[in-house]
């Protein structure tokens, strides 16, 4: 299941994004999920936190998380926070070629 | 004189938002890049957030205080709570610490205030509340 993320994740926000997501993974038994941030431009801690949850449901349930289209800004996010060591993370795809 | 700006609000989630959007327009003034910006974004939006989660413990009849002030091109920005406040500030600051593991609450506020801002200082009392203060030289800003 693909979930398009909101433009601005925060602790307001991610209580919302649990409650859908904890319904799929629970209710729906969704075992592989892509939480796609091509929207987001704002995340905070709140939104690592949901992150970090979600992967640790996933794990529970033998399925697997995958986090694409990231911003620069929201991939650094990430990687202040270590997450690149817990999930795959993929950047967004102009931002990559304009890296080169 | 130098500009700033004071208000309050109740603890209620959504002035996460509120409170940031805010502050990134009072930050423009000293043209700041879009990092910058974001990095002050990120950093009020934390100090909101401990304010409202632990500060409050949820309880939305609490008030949020915000104070910001530029310096030439030192901005300052203050997050007050009146609430339980935090009987070991150093120990609450630890990375990864946390007490409210349970609701997903990561302990990396405090790190990205820090990562993320210059310069931050906490003040609490039990029982009375908690203040952080937060700077940071936005290096765009020309007088």
């Amino acid at each position: 299941m693909r979930f398009v993320l909101p433009e601005e994740i925060d602790h307001h926000s991610a209580k919302e994004i649990v409650k859908i997501l904890d319904r799929a993974i629970e209710l729906d038994g969704i075992r592989s999920l892509e939480l796609d941030f091509k929207k987001t431009n704002f995340m905070d801690s709140s939104g690592i936190g949901m992150v970090i949850g979600r992967c640790r449901k996933m794990e529970y349930f033998c399925g697997d998380v995958n986090l694409i289209n990231c911003s620069p800004r929201i991939y650094r996010i990430m990687k202040a926070s270590g997450l690149h060591r817990l999930v795959h993370i993929e950047e967004k795809k102009e931002e990559m070629r304009q890296n080169g | 004189m130098d500009n700033y700006l004071e208000l309050e609000v109740p603890a209620l989630s959504i002035n996460e938002s509120f409170l940031r959007t805010v502050v990134a327009a009072f930050l423009l003034e000293l043209n700041p890049t879009l990092d910058e910006v974001d990095d002050v974004k990120t950093a009020v939006s934390e100090a909101v957030t401990n304010a409202i989660v632990h500060g409050y413990e949820n309880d939305v009849s609490g008030k949020i205080k915000l104070r910001c002030n530029k310096n030439k091109g030192e901005f300052v920005v203050e997050v007050t709570d009146f609430g339980i406040g935090i009987p070991n500030v150093e120990k609450a600051m630890e990375p990864l610490y946390t007490t409210k593991a349970s609701e997903e609450r990561t302990g990396m506020g405090f790190s990205f205030m820090e990562a993320f801002m210059d310069e931050i200082s906490v003040k609490s009392t039990v029982g009375k509340g908690t203040s952080v203060v937060m700077k940071k030289r936005i290096n765009g800003y020309r007088e």
